[in-house]
């Protein structure tokens, strides 16, 4: 990857991401959210992770953030006043975004992750590697996900939805 | 290409999953066109299933190897654990079919969960990479966390479904992030190449000992160890009670076949690394659990306790290791699930909606009323705490000698003198079924052939492994023997008759 592309999408991600933070309106903050995630997805196509990539688009700029875009509509959030969250959280939150920085740098310095390629194949991070790799060695896990997520689906189609003395009292109530 | 013979597909010992995990979606669909109030057709639909999955299950004794690109292990561990789970399950449908119907509960939703939950079992008993495992053990959850929470109009189920739901994906998160470090530590998942790669100086690796504290932590709290165990008491008291004895025996039973496989089987050579805590994590789940059983009053929360302290002494055997004390565990876990089962419906079977019946007090002249109930639930007792020749007693010999045998004196004279201690909560309710005179007045319904048979079978496993424990105990021994070794199954081997 080109230095110039790096450093152009980096910026953009970082900036984008102070934004999600920093913004008192919270569709703007999931604007510039969608913003960092697009920066990110280019970088990792970039880095020949292209499955990668475009799943970062479809399933978190597109599916995740529909979602979280229906959350603030359905809350009906406005505009925050004032800051939030008490001093403990403020200074243990600090706290912890430190030890992660320190963490990363520490690693980041390592003479091991130094090394610029891992001897993988041509069609490595491509879909055609990946569905490989999914429908044969993991094959066993692949599918145990799927009835993972429809399980869950049931349980949360069971647990939402009315119960059976509660037919009338709700109907009302609901928007 | 894609060259398939690579896959190694090797079907005729996974179909007791297959089974499991199409009557969960046919139950599904079928129900749709059903009414909650006429779920039993949809109960013994569930039951057939896991019939028809025991008897699959028997087919993979005797077998030894791993397939599916080492995703898989078939061998008479897998099969011992799935029919061990397939059992529990088969009573807790047994316990349900009325159950569902005087409480009104969804049955589409409740049996097609019941199963989900049961093949994320299976799952972990024959998982042999960490990342089958892991979506074993969160199919199993998520069903469960939604059945605990199913009784809707019971604050408390509410609550214990949240709260399980919480602790639950914090404790998912360690185990998580300790599959994580291990992967880091040693380069692969697989628990037969972990094992490999588990020599010299990687013993020492602070990645892999962090990784392999934090998976202890994951298991323990889905076995209930104390200091994991603070969810338990709540959560087993709110759940629908079929659901509660569920947890109590298909929960603890799947989390021991993840923990003995993992811990015991393929991370022996770095036992050096974990005996101590496992030792003082036992002695503690053993005291603790006994100790608050004495003071409580619902009988829901004491036997919630009580499951405490057996996950303890299993853990002792647990510590000690080796092969003998791999055979008592499993054992011990089939014995348990009939007994704690049994337990468990008798509660089923004298409370009434509205919460009445589920204090201790409400048992108090219970002879006198249903004499042949508080028999069942004596002998159950009797045999949790351990009197000869019921199987909890047969169970905790052997699990305790084959802890003395590797020198572990110390934690089971702990053992026995909680063992002692347990005598005054188990016996409080035998007390007061047969020497106290009150207690309130159990409704009169209509009669349930099922809860009684499933109150039956347990009796039959509860007396008839204890008397005769011989062959079930070599193969239980058998089959903690057959994981030790796993070779790669051929397709044209394992499909032969």
């Amino acid at each position: 990857m080109a230095l110039w592309l790096f450093v152009f999408l980096a910026v953009i991600s970082l900036v984008s991401a102070l934004g999600v933070i920093v913004q008192r309106n919270p569709v703007h903050c999931l604007l510039a959210l969608v913003l960092t995630i697009l920066a990110l997805a280019v970088l990792f196509i970039a880095l020949d992770a292209t499955v990668v990539g475009f799943l970062q688009i479809i399933v978190y700029a597109g599916a995740i953030m529909v979602l979280f875009l229906f959350v603030i509509w359905l809350l009906n959030l406005q505009a925050e006043t004032g800051p939030t969250g008490s001093l403990a959280l403020k200074f243990f939150g600090t706290i912890a975004s430190a030890a992660l920085v320190a963490e990363l740098w520490s690693f980041l310095l390592r003479p091991h992750l130094k090394v610029k390629y891992v001897g993988e194949s041509a069609s490595y991070g491509t879909l055609g590697a990946l569905s490989q790799k999914l429908f044969t060695d993991y094959l066993i896990a692949f599918e145990a996900t799927s009835i993972l997520l429809l399980a869950a689906i049931v349980g949360a189609v069971a647990l939402a939805r009315r119960a059976p003395g509660q037919r009338d009292s709700r109907q009302g109530s609901l928007p | 290409m894609i060259n398939f013979s690579q896959i190694n597909l090797v079907w005729l010992p996974v179909l007791p999953l297959v089974v499991i995990a199409t009557a969960a979606m046919v139950v599904l669909l079928v129900g749709v066109r059903v009414d909650d109030e006429e779920s039993d057709g949809l109960g013994w639909l569930a039951l057939a299933s896991i019939v028809i999955a025991l008897v699959l299950a028997l087919g993979i004794f005797g077998q030894s190897g791993i397939a599916f690109a080492g995703a898989i292990a078939i061998d008479s561990f897998s099969a011992f654990f799935e029919l061990s789970i397939l059992i529990a399950a088969a009573l807790t449908v047994l316990m349900s079919l009325d159950y569902a119907d005087e409480h009104r509960l969804p049955g589409a939703e409740y049996y097609s969960l019941l199963l989900f939950s049961v093949l994320g079992m299976m799952l972990m008993a024959t998982a042999s990479d960490l990342i089958v495992i892991f979506i074993g053990l969160e199919t199993m959850s998520l069903a469960v966390y939604v059945l605990a929470g199913l009784l809707r109009r019971d604050p408390r189920s509410s609550e214990a479904a949240i709260k399980y739901f919480l602790l639950g994906a914090f404790s998912t998160g360690f185990l998580l992030y300790g599959i994580a470090l291990i992967y880091g530590a040693t380069g692969t998942i697989k628990l037969v190449a972990i094992h490999a790669a588990l020599t010299g100086p990687l013993l020492s690796n602070p990645l892999l000992l962090l990784g392999l504290g934090l998976m202890l932590i994951g298991f323990g709290f889905k076995v209930a160890a104390v200091p994991f165990h603070m969810w338990t008491p709540d959560v087993y008291e709110g759940a629908p009670t079929p659901i509660t004895a569920f947890m109590a025996v298909g929960v603890k039973i799947a989390a021991f076949a993840g923990f003995l496989r993992v811990f015991m089987v393929q991370l022996g050579p770095a036992s050096a690394a974990w005996t101590d805590v496992m030792w003082a994590i036992s002695a503690l789940t053993m005291t603790v659990g006994n100790m608050l059983a004495i003071v409580q009053s619902n009988i829901k929360r004491m036997l919630a306790y009580s499951a405490i302290a057996h996950a303890g002494y299993i853990l002792v055997a647990l510590t000690a290791g080796g092969p003998q004390a791999g055979g008592a565990i499993l054992y011990y876990l089939l014995g348990y699930a009939f007994t704690n089962l049994g337990a468990f419906a008798v509660v089923v079977a004298l409370e009434r909606r509205g919460a009445a019946g589920d204090q201790i007090a409400d048992y108090r002249g219970l002879a006198t009323r249903q004499p042949l109930m508080a028999a069942a639930m004596a002998i159950f007792l009797l045999s949790l705490l351990g009197i000869p020749p019921l199987v909890g007693f047969v169970g905790k010999f052997y699990l305790f000698n084959a802890a003395v045998h590797r020198g572990f004196v110390g934690l089971v004279v702990i053992g026995v003198l909680n063992s002692a201690a347990s005598a005054y909560y188990y016996l409080s309710v035998v007390v007061a079924m047969y020497m106290q005179e009150g207690g309130f007045l159990e409704e009169t319904r209509r009669s349930r052939p099922a809860l009684v048979a499933a109150i039956a079978i347990a009796l039959i496993g509860t007396v008839l492994i204890g008397i005769y424990p011989e062959p079930y105990f070599t193969a239980a021994g058998n089959a903690y023997q057959s994981a030790m070794s796993p070779e790669e199954v051929h397709a044209a081997t394992a499909m032969a008759p």
